[in-house]
C-alpha cells in the first residue's frame, strides 16, 4: 500500500449535477485537479461556472454527485481553513477599518496567517486603516482576497474576481495573485476573458451550458477558440468551390452571402488572399475573431440537450 | 472560544452604528420627559405614573434595540457577506449569539439610561425592586429578539424598516407601554398573551415587590419556544439554495 497524504489528494468533481427548477445548470462534471495547479474555469454567462463554484464551496448542494477536497468534504475543508473563497458578490462588513475586518475573520481561523502580512501580500497595507466603505473598486477588491487568503489556505477559489476591476486593476490583482501561486497554492478562478484564462492559468477548462466542452493547456484551448470568421457576398459561386479554398475548416451559405470558418489567424490570412485572388466578385468582406459564445456552440457541437436548453426562457 | 473575537468586533461595529440609539434611547427618552414630567404625582395601574411610564418606555427602547439586530443581518445578507461567512469555519449559532448579544447590549444601555432619567423625576426602587425589573425585562425580551432575527429572514431590506418599527410600536402600544390599553375585560385577557404586555408589568411588578404570576413565564415561554421555531425555518429556507 503506498502511502497518499491528505493533501497531495486535490480536488475530485464526480458526477456533478445541479438543476434550477426544469433548467439545467451543471450537467454531470467529472475533474480532477491536482496541489499546486492554476485553473481557469472559461465560460460565457449561464455556461455553469458559479454553480460548480458554489458546490466546490459547499454553498450549493448538488442534485447528484460528489465534491472532494483534499480527501474531504467541503464543509470538513472550510472547517479545517483549508479553502479560501472569494465569490462573485459581496461588499464588505461596514463600521470597521480594513485591519479589524480582516482580523475578525482571521479569528474564525485555525491557523491563520499574520493580518500584516496578509494585508501586505495583496497591497492593502496602505489604507488598511481605513473604514471598508471608504475603499474604490480596486481597493475593496484586494480587501475581499486578502479575507480569503487568511485562512492560509491550500486551496483559493475565485469567482469572477475581477468583474468589476478596469484594466489598471486587473493587472495589479493578477501580479498579487502570482505571488499566492509562488506559494504552491491550488488557484481555481472563474472567467469569461480568454486573455485572462490564457495569462494567468496554467491550465484552462472551457464549460458551455453546464458541461466541460474541452480541458487543456491554454495553448491547446486558445487553438481551439481563437479561430476566425470571414463573410462574404459572392453571386453564383458554388458552396463547395469557397469550402475548398486553404485555410477554410467550414463553409456556410445564406443565397449569395458565405460565412467561412478558419481554425486560427494564420489560415484565414490565407484563406482571405486565396479568397480575394480566385474571387474578384467578392464584396462586403468581414474578417473577425469568433466570440467566446460562438466558439463554445461549435464547440457543442449539434447535442441535443443543448438545443433544449436554448429554448427554454 | 477563539469565535468571541468574532463577538467582539461585532459589539464594536454597532456601538459605531449611533442609528440605532434614535429608536431605542433618543425617541423613548424624549418621550419620557415630555409625558412623564407633565404627570408626575399622578397614580397609573396602582403605581406612580413616573414609574409606570418609565418601564413603558424602557419596553419599547428596548424591544426596537433587540429587534434591529433583525436589520442588520437582512442587510448583510442583500450585501452578500452571509454567504462569504459561510465559506469559513463561522459556526451559524456564534453568527446569531453575536446578534442577540448585541441587540442585549444595546437594550440594556437603554435600559440603564432610562433608569437614571426615571429617577430625576421621582421614581425610587430599591436595589432589589431596580434588580428583579431590569432582570424580567431582559427575559421578556427573548421573543422579540428571536423576532427580530426571524423577520431579517423573512423581509427584503426595504420593508424591513417599517415590519420591524410597525411590530415594535403595535406590540408596544398593546401591551400598555404608552399608557394601560386594558384593565379589565376581553381586551384585557387578550393582551395578556402578549410578550410586550407583561415587559411593561415589570415596573408594578418589581413595585409591588414579587416576580411575575406563573402565567406571565408560560406567555414569554411560548411566545419564546415558537419564535424560535419558525425562525430556524425562516433560516433553513432563506440559505437553502434550490
Amino acid at each position: 500500500m503506498t502511502f497518499v497524504s491528505e493533501h497531495a489528494q486535490g480536488i475530485e468533481l464526480r458526477g456533478l449535477t445541479k438543476s434550477y427548477g426544469d433548467v439545467p445548470a451543471v450537467r454531470s462534471i467529472d475533474l480532477s485537479i491536482a496541489p499546486g495547479e492554476t485553473v481557469a474555469l472559461l465560460g460565457p454567462n449561464g455556461a455553469g461556472k458559479s454553480t460548480t463554484i458554489d458546490m466546490m464551496l459547499g454553498l450549493t448542494r448538488p442534485d447528484s454527485g460528489t465534491v472532494s477536497l483534499f480527501g474531504s468534504t467541503p464543509s470538513h475543508a472550510v472547517d479545517a481553513g483549508l479553502v479560501g473563497g472569494m465569490l462573485q458578490t459581496g461588499s464588505l462588513l461596514d463600521y470597521l477599518s480594513v485591519r479589524e475586518l480582516v482580523t475578525m475573520v482571521a479569528s474564525l481561523y485555525p491557523d491563520p496567517l499574520k493580518v500584516e502580512d496578509v494585508l501586505e501580500l495583496t497591497g492593502a497595507s496602505d489604507f488598511a486603516s481605513r473604514r471598508t466603505t471608504k475603499l474604490s473598486g480596486g481597493q475593496t477588491q484586494r480587501v475581499r482576497v486578502a479575507i480569503a487568503l487568511v485562512a492560509d489556505p491550500e486551496l483559493l477559489v475565485l469567482d469572477e474576481p475581477t468583474a468589476a476591476l478596469d484594466v489598471e486593476g486587473r493587472r495589479d490583482f493578477w501580479n498579487s495573485m502570482r505571488a499566492v501561486a509562488a506559494r504552491g497554492k491550488t488557484i481555481i478562478f472563474a472567467t469569461h476573458y480568454l486573455e485572462e484564462a490564457d495569462a494567468f492559468a496554467d491550465r484552462i477548462i472551457l464549460m458551455a451550458r453546464g458541461r466541460i466542452v474541452a480541458d487543456g493547456p491554454p495553448t491547446e484551448i486558445k487553438a481551439k477558440v481563437g479561430g476566425r470568421t470571414i463573410r462574404t457576398t459572392l453571386p453564383e459561386v458554388a458552396l463547395a468551390d469557397l469550402s475548398a479554398l486553404p485555410g477554410v475548416a467550414t463553409a456556410e451559405q445564406r443565397g449569395d452571402a458565405f460565412t467561412l470558418t478558419c481554425v486560427d489567424s494564420a489560415s484565414s490570412d490565407l484563406a482571405l488572399r486565396s479568397l480575394l485572388s480566385g474571387f474578384p466578385a467578392a464584396r462586403d468582406v468581414e474578417v473577425r475573431g469568433a466570440g467566446l459564445e460562438e466558439a463554445f456552440l461549435n464547440l457543442t457541437g449539434d447535442d441535443p440537450d443543448d438545443f433544449t436548453a436554448t429554448s427554454a426562457p | 472560544m477563539k469565535q468571541l473575537t468574532y463577538v467582539r468586533y461585532e459589539v464594536l461595529r454597532t456601538i459605531r452604528n449611533r442609528r440605532f440609539l434614535i429608536f431605542s434611547l433618543i425617541f423613548p427618552l424624549i418621550l419620557f420627559y415630555a409625558i412623564a414630567s407633565e404627570h408626575r404625582t399622578a397614580v397609573t395601574d396602582g403605581i406612580p405614573f413616573p414609574l409606570y411610564f418609565m418601564t413603558g418606555m424602557m419596553a419599547f427602547g428596548s424591544m426596537n434595540a433587540v429587534v434591529s439586530s433583525g436589520g442588520r443581518i437582512a442587510a448583510e445578507r442583500q450585501v452578500g457577506w452571509t454567504r462569504q461567512m459561510r465559506v469559513t469555519p463561522l459556526r451559524t449559532s456564534t453568527y446569531f449569539f453575536a446578534k442577540v448579544l448585541t441587540g442585549y447590549l444595546m437594550a440594556l444601555f437603554s435600559l440603564v439610561v432610562l433608569a437614571l432619567a426615571g429617577t430625576t423625576l421621582g421614581v425610587r426602587l430599591d436595589a432589589t425592586q431596580w434588580l428583579t425589573m431590569v432582570g424580567l425585562i431582559l427575559v421578556g425580551l427573548l421573543p422579540i429578539a428571536a423576532m427580530g432575527i426571524m423577520l431579517g429572514h423573512l423581509v427584503t431590506v426595504d420593508s424591513l424598516g417599517p415590519a420591524l418599527g410597525g411590530v415594535t410600536s403595535l406590540l408596544s402600544l398593546l401591551g400598555g407601554a404608552f399608557g394601560p390599553l386594558a384593565t379589565a375585560g376581553t381586551l384585557l385577557t387578550i393582551v395578556k398573551l402578549l410578550p410586550s404586555y407583561w415587559i411593561v408589568q415589570a415596573g408594578t411588578t418589581a413595585y409591588g415587590g414579587s416576580e411575575w404570576p406563573a402565567e406571565a413565564w408560560i406567555v414569554i415561554a411560548v411566545w419564546t419556544i415558537v419564535t424560535v421555531r419558525i425562525t430556524a425555518l425562516a433560516y433553513r429556507r432563506a440559505t437553502a439554495r434550490v
